[in-house]
């Protein structure tokens, strides 16, 4: 088993892998930021900037949503504080890809951005799971979680309804090309099927033991 | 009227491209000369070239294209300029070259805007040939250098909008399509013209894609007194040079006042029908893309609205946001095939 390993179970390790993880998840904005700087980003660049941000917010969901199964699967406690780094990532690339919207694509024209939100449902989905995300990481400190108390894990069960709405809100846009798609959408089904079979094996187990009683 | 009265010599044999060669050279060197005489400096060759034709823009030096065979050197030796002021002219601003080739629709190369230009460089459109089809006089595989014999190419500077919304300034290289179907004879059934794009899944990746949903050969169509308006074009180029693959090469069709997915690329054949043909995207969402295709700002699209649009390229700091104009600012030329019609149920 991989938690057998000595290197593994060191501390520093994870020290120094959340490090490089942290240093890694902040590439793609480099990337764009360079991009934009260079105005390498195409005959569009705002909505090059908008697809990309989005994009990547979806990624850091996913992955996110990816650890605990990892976890698990692995024994490896030390990747759990990767779930909150991935998440707020993920916020950052959506508040990236919102603040693009906005400013770039729709030049603050506020009445609009009310308009697109109540009237165009793929941007209304996408600002749900937004709203969601943005929730989550303003309860994601320790202190939160403490004062929140049951209602934490409440809130932050959410997130499969956020990933839910990226996906849709991504679908929506979508003409023809269904690759991405079926990429991101298998991912979700399959992190999805996973607690859902973990929680059914653990409710069979609990009902197992109280019959053995 | 007839096309098929296939030639023992192609042209491509009678004017060797050096006699071209040569009378350009010729042409540059008198004019210097008459520059030198009348006791200006002599201007570099080079922009003498650029200039002496009179086309609004030329492709840059470093991303011209070579000719894919002699005879379009030929052809291309001799483009009629775009009447400044005239009906096929616009001031507004070119789109530069380099994002019209960078910047494309064409899902035969990938779905990415990107894509096509990066997918399609290898692409191979010689020998190229094109099929007529259905209701005419004069049907057959026609090899495209006596396709395109007859016709004088000429500039025009024409608005393309996209139903995504961006839109561009474009100089094609190109002749009318009212010509051509003046010379093929269509019968008196022929109501309809079709256009099919080249099914070549070996050379076009996105026919290869499993995740696609459009059934190839991508397919488009034009009701006959569309297809005969004076703006309906069949284009070999753009900025003075041969067209570049990803934007439909070695021929496709330009229809400014419609959404840019009507204006089929790589035509490999054209078929005239009494019935209302099929076309790509009406065939995937018919609820999203109707057989006109109009440019409508007040008919929007279900996901968008088609009352703005995006004129590129854009930066950061200025959106290129303008008001889309019905029938695409052609409505003088066009408005009157429609008249009756509802538009927003023939959209």
């Amino acid at each position: 088993m991989l938690s057998q390993l000595k290197l593994l179970r060191n501390p520093r390790f994870w020290q120094v892998a959340r490090v490089v993880i942290f240093a890694l998840a902040c590439m793609p904005f480099l990337f764009l930021l360079q991009g934009a700087l260079l105005n390498t980003l195409g005959a569009d660049p705002a909505r090059e900037l908008a697809l990309e941000t989005g994009r990547w917010a979806l990624r850091f969901l996913l992955m996110s949503l990816a650890v605990t199964p990892l976890r698990e699967m692995t024994g490896l406690t030390g990747l759990f504080p990767l779930r909150r780094t991935l998440g707020l990532f993920a916020l950052f690339y959506a508040v990236l890809h919102f603040v693009v919207y906005m400013v770039f694509l729709l030049e603050l024209r506020w009445s609009e951005i009310g308009s697109d939100i109540l009237e165009r449902p793929y941007i209304t989905v996408g600002f749900t799971a937004l709203l969601i995300l943005a929730a989550m990481g303003i309860t994601s400190t320790k202190d939160m979680m403490r004062r929140l108390g049951p209602r934490w894990k409440q809130l932050h069960q959410l997130v499969y309804l956020a990933a839910l709405l990226a996906l849709l809100h991504l679908l929506w846009i979508l003409r023809t090309d269904l690759f991405d798609a079926v990429f991101y959408g298998t991912l979700l089904f399959l992190l999805l099927a996973y607690r859902l079979v973990t929680r059914l094996k653990k409710r069979r187990a609990r009902i197992a033991r109280q019959q053995s009683v | 009227m007839l096309i098929k009265s296939a030639p023992d010599i192609l042209s491509s044999e009678i004017t060797p491209e050096s006699v071209y060669r040569n009378r350009r050279q010729f042409m540059g060197d008198a004019l210097k000369f008459g520059a030198a005489a009348g006791g200006l400096i002599a201007m570099p060759g080079a922009a003498l070239g650029a200039s002496g034709d009179g086309l609004r823009a030329r492709a840059p030096a470093d991303m011209e294209r070579s000719a894919p065979a002699a005879w379009w050197q030929d052809k291309f030796a001799n483009i009629e300029a775009a009447e400044r002021g005239g009906q096929f002219w616009t001031d507004e601003d070119l789109t530069p070259y380099r994002d019209v080739v960078t910047y494309n629709n064409f899902y035969e190369f990938g779905t990415d805007k990107s894509d096509p230009f990066q997918n399609a460089q290898s692409f191979d459109a010689d020998p190229w040939s094109v099929e007529i089809t259905g209701e005419v006089d004069n049907p057959g595989s026609y090899d495209l250098e006596d396709f395109m014999k007859p016709h004088q190419l000429e500039e025009r500077i024409y608005r393309l909008r996209c139903v995504e919304r961006w839109s561009m300034v474009i100089p094609w290289i190109g002749f009318p399509l009212a010509e051509l179907i003046r010379r093929v004879g269509p019968t008196s059934k022929a109501k309809y013209v079709a256009f099919e794009t080249l099914l070549d899944p070996e050379q076009m990746p996105g026919q290869r894609g499993r995740f696609s949903v459009i059934e190839w050969p991508y397919r488009e169509g034009l009701r006959m007194d569309e297809a005969m308006n004076p703006l309906s074009f069949l284009a070999v180029g753009l900025y003075g040079n041969y067209m570049p693959p990803q934007n439909g090469a070695p021929i496709r069709l330009v229809i400014p006042w419609k959404y840019g997915f009507k204006s089929i690329k790589s035509i490999v054949r054209i078929h005239f029908t009494e019935t209302e043909p099929p076309t790509s995207w009406n065939m995937l969402q018919p609820r999203e893309y109707g057989f006109y295709a109009n440019v409508n700002p007040e008919v929007h699209h279900p996901r968008w609205r088609q009352d703005m649009e995006t004129r590129l390229p854009t930066t950061l700091f200025s959106s290129g946001r303008i008001e889309t104009r019905m029938f695409n600012g052609y409505a003088d030329q066009v408005a009157h095939l429609y008249e009756g019609m509802d538009l927003a149920r023939n959209y």
